[in-house]
């Protein structure tokens, strides 16, 4: 267990380090800096459906409550002409109470029953958003948002991408390696058994999700300045199954695996765009191998025969 | 009114094919067949392509959907399903699994048949009318009444199936607890396979008969497997009579929400309403605490 954990601490820290001086290495390509950039995002939304794993709640929402930090920055920005610097920390508080609201009542579901839910939940958030009249523009979505920083230059955004992966981490780290982190490792294994203990099983759930919401949000809130737009279509199921994946293959024991899983899938499947048409195809054909081969993620591999925790 | 209670018996009946599908699979091995919609959609293809492109009788190209659906029902189970059921430490892998394999599907149809709208030509012309339409009346189009009575023609033969066959009543003994079935003798590997098969031949078969109604194309697939989870988590998942009344419950919704409401916002209230009941009803109407 030790070892997994220095593992894991050194896996994120040499990534983050790797990506502070990556512009460096890669010198103006913008492609590849957009690349990264688009990596560190996704991380940051999974890192969100990570922690709700930690409660043994598998989350396939995470895209409805990036949607809902994307449009809380964008309206804030484009409707009440508000600062990014106060769009972006509303946007998480939003989907934090938001999901702390939703949560409250959703959380009680388990298993397969939360999972399904919580797919009818992003299709229902979308949909809001779809029939949200003149206050979210409907289908033509809102664009034209203004970058935070005036310069032509990609860097500042790509730094700031870099330092919202860092909090994210940091916040997931704290919250996972904390007593709180044990009593939600207590509530995956066995719930009644936590609350038997004293646990208020039912504030600790809420409390985890809206976390998780938060860090959608803040993810929502920085690709809608990314890609200077957000609609509808922004962020669906489809996304969601995906930041489900990241923590999969990145491995559900270890903090930094979905952001392993995000920088993996998303560089793979830039590599991929050779193949053209069939890229998410072979996208598909290796997610099966992966679960085949590696059920318990890449973080894991050379870990196993050492005993694992719990 | 008539009329949209005619549109809502339609759809109840093929949704509750739909949902005994992903039910029947769901009893058996505790897994979503997150894939249920693409082998809806695959269904819809060989029908397509047997009865609209090569011109063989409807009779023909159904059958061939269910049996087609039923194959690779078989092969994902043994190759896909079973290894990671008996290998993973956790749930969560198997619905992994269940997700890559919807993946796999729609993507081998969009290569395959690409992203275009397609239909075949009506099996049956004509309709009933009931009434005068324009007062009250209603139009129940052949090809429509047609697919209403296969579909509760199916779910009959189905429940008729699992409740006096040998074969059958295993498929109940699993579900119920497949290490007592073992104990008492049935081959639960087998009883496992046979059940995937059936719950992918449904899908195959409900996606046969819609394509003669609405046409399909390959991006159908997590749409109705949405309508899917809906549909048996308001009956209860992995029980039977659930699925019927929760696709019953969804078609009636449907009809009567497109009849008064605009577009999309329709499944905006289903879902609004789905989550409220499941709040108050965590396991649906008929439905056992899984956990």
């Amino acid at each position: 267990m030790r070892t997994l954990k220095t593992r894991d601490a050194a896996v994120a820290v040499a990534m983050l380090a790797l990506l502070a001086v990556a512009p460096v290495a890669i010198g103006g390509s913008r492609y590849m800096l957009s690349v990264l950039m688009n990596c560190a995002g996704l991380s940051l939304v999974a890192a969100g459906v990570w922690i709700t794993f930690t409660i043994g709640r598998i989350n396939i929402c995470q895209a409805g409550f990036a949607l809902i930090g994307a449009y809380t920055t964008a309206i804030l920005m484009a409707r009440y002409g508000v600062s990014y610097w106060i769009a972006l920390p509303a946007s998480a508080l939003v989907a934090a109470a938001l999901g702390a609201l939703i949560g409250s009542f959703i959380l009680k579901l388990r298993g397969i029953y939360f999972s399904m839910l919580t797919i009818c939940l992003t299709e229902a958030i979308r949909l809001a958003f779809l029939n949200g009249g003149d206050f979210t523009q409907g289908s033509r979505g809102i664009t034209g948002l203004q970058q935070p920083f005036a310069t032509d230059s990609a860097l500042p955004m790509y730094y700031l991408a870099v330092a919202l992966l860092a909090v994210g981490l940091v916040v997931t780290w704290r919250v996972h390696d904390s007593r709180v982190g044990r009593i939600f490792h207590a509530m995956r294994l066995n719930e009644a058994l936590a609350e038997s203990f004293g646990t208020d099983v039912w504030r600790y759930r809420v409390v985890a999700f809206g976390i998780a919401c938060a860090l959608g949000g803040l993810g929502g809130s920085y690709f809608a300045v990314f890609t200077q737009s957000v609609y509808p279509q922004s962020f669906t199921v489809e996304h969601s199954i995906y930041y489900m994946l990241y923590c999969f293959l990145g491995g559900l024991d270890y903090v930094s695996g979905a952001m392993v899983g995000a920088f993996a899938l998303t560089i793979l499947f830039e590599l991929l765009s050779r193949f053209q048409q069939y890229q998410t195809l072979v996208y598909g054909v290796m997610m099966i191998a992966v679960i085949l081969l590696l059920p318990n993620g890449v973080m894991a591999i050379r870990a196993a025969a050492r005993p694992s925790r719990a | 009114m008539l009329q949209v209670l005619v549109n809502g018996l339609v759809l109840g009946a093929v949704y509750a094919l739909i949902a005994l599908g992903l039910t029947m699979v769901f009893s058996i091995m505790r897994v979503v067949n997150f894939a249920h919609g693409q082998m809806y959609m695959l269904g819809g293809f060989v029908v397509y392509y047997l009865y609209g492109e090569f011109g063989l009788p409807f009779w023909v190209a159904l059958p061939a959907a269910a049996v087609a659906l039923a194959v690779v029902g078989v092969a994902f189970n043994r190759f896909f399903f079973q290894p990671v059921l008996a290998s993973a430490a956790r749930e969560e892998n198997s619905m992994l699994m269940a997700v890559g394999t919807a993946l796999l599907l729609e993507n081998l149809a969009l290569a395959f048949f690409g992203e275009k709208e397609r239909g075949v030509p009506p099996i049956v012309d004509g309709s009933f009318i009931v009434g005068d339409v324009s007062e009250n009346g209603a139009i129940l189009t052949y090809p429509n009444a047609l697919v209403a009575l296969l579909s509760i023609l199916f779910i009959t033969a189905l429940l008729a199936f699992v409740r006096f066959t040998r074969p059958g009543r295993a498929l109940r003994a699993v579900a119920q607890d497949a290490e007592a079935a073992r104990l008492q003798g049935v081959d639960v590997k087998a009883t496992t396979t046979l059940g995937f098969a059936i719950g992918a031949a449904l899908a195959g078969l409900a996606g046969g008969l819609l394509v003669t109604i609405y046409g399909i194309n390959s991006g159908v697939g997590t749409n109705i497997s949405t309508k899917a989870f809906i549909m048996i988590m308001v009956g209860g998942a992995g029980v039977t009579s659930g699925a019927i009344v929760g696709g019953a419950l969804l078609g009636f919704a449907e009809a009567i929400g497109y009849e008064m409401l605009p577009g999309s916002v329709t499944y905006l209230l289903i879902f609004v309403a789905m989550i409220v009941f499941l709040v108050f009803r965590p396991n649906g109407l008929f439905g056992k605490p899984w956990g």
